[in-house]
């Protein structure tokens, strides 16, 4: 933790799971019989349960979006700069839930989790689960938790894809849609790189066809090279050349294959990180997931159509030097809600931290944020 | 709701109400804003800087943020009923180009722009230099203006591509009318609003 929380914190967080018993049919023809969601909340309920707010996570993300687990807690949750009181999603008017996704490994059922049909973890024997079925399950909390509609469903990346998902399978539970850094379905290239990442995983010695835990093992190497992969497609060219320039880490080149230029060391040590904190049969997972998503293929390819029964708002938010999901994929989004005369709103931000920009508090970015969720507050 | 800016209260007036207009360089919404709470119009404004479009997510106008350069190819043909432009024609790169749009659009264009041709203006070019005036206030080296005109001028491409011009005030920087503007418009009036259609 810091040395003082600081006041625009929603402070000290404390997980909770939730267990359901009704089973949980799933997109892939399997279904879960039981599954618990690990999810986090930010602010008060209203009275008429009129003021929540989902928050959807990226592909690595979870439901600590916000605050501090602990006193020694050094990181806050992963969207600090957008929840909390005074900021866009402002927890002194809004009640923010944030939950873990199916197929998770921070405490929501998944690979990692006993399947009870076999009494061991289920590894890769966990259903391949889609966005679709997330906002399903996604129902299923806001159901338990007494809310019939939120204010608004509201992601990034995936979490954006979320989102868009929601406003279109649950037209009457959700007042706003705020999808951020996303696309309406991955390109080639989008899966490409999805795919040269799970082949790192797959292709570890220590992966065991997905049943690593049973031999005590991580596919380490596999996961680091999948995170540092996805971690050069999270930035801009611009931002890594500002953050690492070719700056070496002795100051000169040994001629070797040891780290010298600080961008390897820095890749490495997300690497590193990533493979202590992360499962690598829930990286695949969501990645497929990534690469399943495509609502507008149940109407005809018609994204237009797909969005037609929405009756949720939007606000459709891009970076410019985004290139995993460029600008160019949010307007997709966008002529799709103008075509099918949804109430939409646009902004293309300028920022220079390529995809990762949606974790970051850029000014331009906060204000309109801030603007657009200023007109859903409620009366207290 | 503060009082609105009498050139567009002019344009509200021309508005059938209940209609679907999109409003090109829409600023902070005012007008759509307007509209909406006292016509019951729908639509988005298209708007380019983002100081501007923060007023109109503020003002619960929906506004895309759009270079009006790269044309309206986002739109479906006659999506809506109206496609307003005020005081913007002068300042995009391709004018000609952006009208075919906006009838392409929408069943009617209402556009306002000042007048080129305005007495000031030729006044201030016969003693040799490029007119600054309370609706033109920018010099020359720093103005947005790159494609002036008069109301000859536009009413001259209008001709050429068959609009037809179903309505027009001449106002002053005010946005007040007199008896010489609406007698020789093209030398009296400093701001031009039109309203027109295919032919």
């Amino acid at each position: 933790m810091p040395e003082t929380i600081p006041a625009d914190s929603v402070g000290l967080v404390k997980p909770q799971i939730l267990a359901f018993d009704t089973p949980l049919a799933l997109d892939c023809g399997r279904s879960l019989s039981s599954y618990e969601l690990a999810y986090e909340t930010y602010g008060e309920l209203n009275a008429d349960a009129s003021n929540a707010i989902l928050i959807c996570h990226a592909l690595s993300g979870d439901h600590h979006a916000a605050g501090y687990h602990s006193e020694e807690d050094r990181k806050a949750g992963w969207w600090e700069s957008c929840i909390g009181p005074g900021k866009p999603i402002d927890t002194n008017h809004f009640f923010v839930v944030s939950s873990n996704n199916l197929g998770g490994c921070k405490g929501s059922t998944g690979p990692m989790s006993l399947n009870p049909e076999k009494n061991k973890p289920y590894g890769p024997d966990f259903p391949i689960v889609t966005v679709k079925d997330w906002v399903r399950s996604q129902a299923r909390l806001a159901d338990a938790l007494g809310i019939k509609q939120w204010a608004a469903v509201i992601g990034g990346s995936l979490g954006g894809m979320q989102a868009m998902q929601w406003a279109i399978d649950f037209p009457d539970r959700l007042r706003h849609s705020v999808v951020i850094a996303a696309a309406p379905k991955l390109s080639a290239q989008n899966i490409g790189f999805n795919e040269v990442a799970r082949q790192a995983i797959m292709s570890d010695p220590e992966f065991h066809q997905g049943h690593y835990y049973e031999h005590n093992v991580i596919p380490r190497r596999g996961l680091m090279l999948a995170r540092m992969l996805g971690h050069i497609t999270y930035l801009s060219d611009e931002s890594m050349r500002s953050k690492f320039g070719r700056d070496l880490r002795e100051g000169k080149l040994n001629f070797g294959f040891d780290v010298e230029f600080q961008v390897e060391s820095y890749l490495r040590y997300q690497g590193q990180t990533f493979v202590e904190q992360f499962d690598a049969n829930t990286y695949l997972l969501m990645t497929k997931a990534l690469d399943y998503f495509d609502p507008a293929a149940d109407y005809g390819n018609d994204l237009a159509r797909a969005l037609e029964q929405a009756k949720a708002q939007f606000l459709v938010i891009s970076f410019t030097s985004d290139w995993r999901f460029a600008s160019k994929r949010s307007r997709e989004i966008v002529k799709a809600l103008l075509d099918s005369k949804k109430d939409v709103s646009y902004s293309e931000i300028v920022a220079h931290h390529g995809h990762d920009a949606f974790l970051i508090p850029i000014p331009d970015y906060l204000d309109i944020f801030s603007s657009y969720m200023d007109r859903l507050k409620v009366g207290d | 709701m503060p009082a609105l800016r009498p050139e567009l209260r002019i344009i509200a007036d021309w508005i059938t109400p209940g209609s679907r207009v999109l409003d090109l360089g829409c600023g902070g919404g005012t007008l759509l804003a307007h509209l909406r709470d006292n016509r019951q119009v729908s639509g988005y404004g298209l708007e380019i800087d983002q100081a501007k479009i923060v007023q109109a997510v503020d003002k619960g106008v929906n506004v895309i943020q759009t270079d009006l350069d790269a044309g309206l190819t986002e739109f479906e043909s006659n999506s809506f009923d109206y496609v307003v432009m005020s005081q913007t024609l002068q300042a995009v790169h391709y004018p000609e180009r952006l009208l075919e749009e906006m009838l392409r659009v929408g069943r009617e264009g209402i556009i306002t722009f000042p007048n080129f041709g305005h007495w000031s203006c030729r006044l201030q070019l016969l003693f040799g230099h490029m007119p600054v005036t309370p609706s033109l206030p920018n010099t020359w080296y720093n103005t947005p203006n790159i494609h002036l005109c008069t109301l000859r001028d536009f009413e001259a491409l209008c001709n050429e591509k068959a609009f037809h011009i179903l309505e027009r005030t001449v106002v002053d920087h005010a946005h007040q009318t007199s008896l010489p503007m609406r007698l020789l418009p093209n030398i009296m009036g400093e701001v031009a609003l039109y309203r027109f259609q295919r032919r």
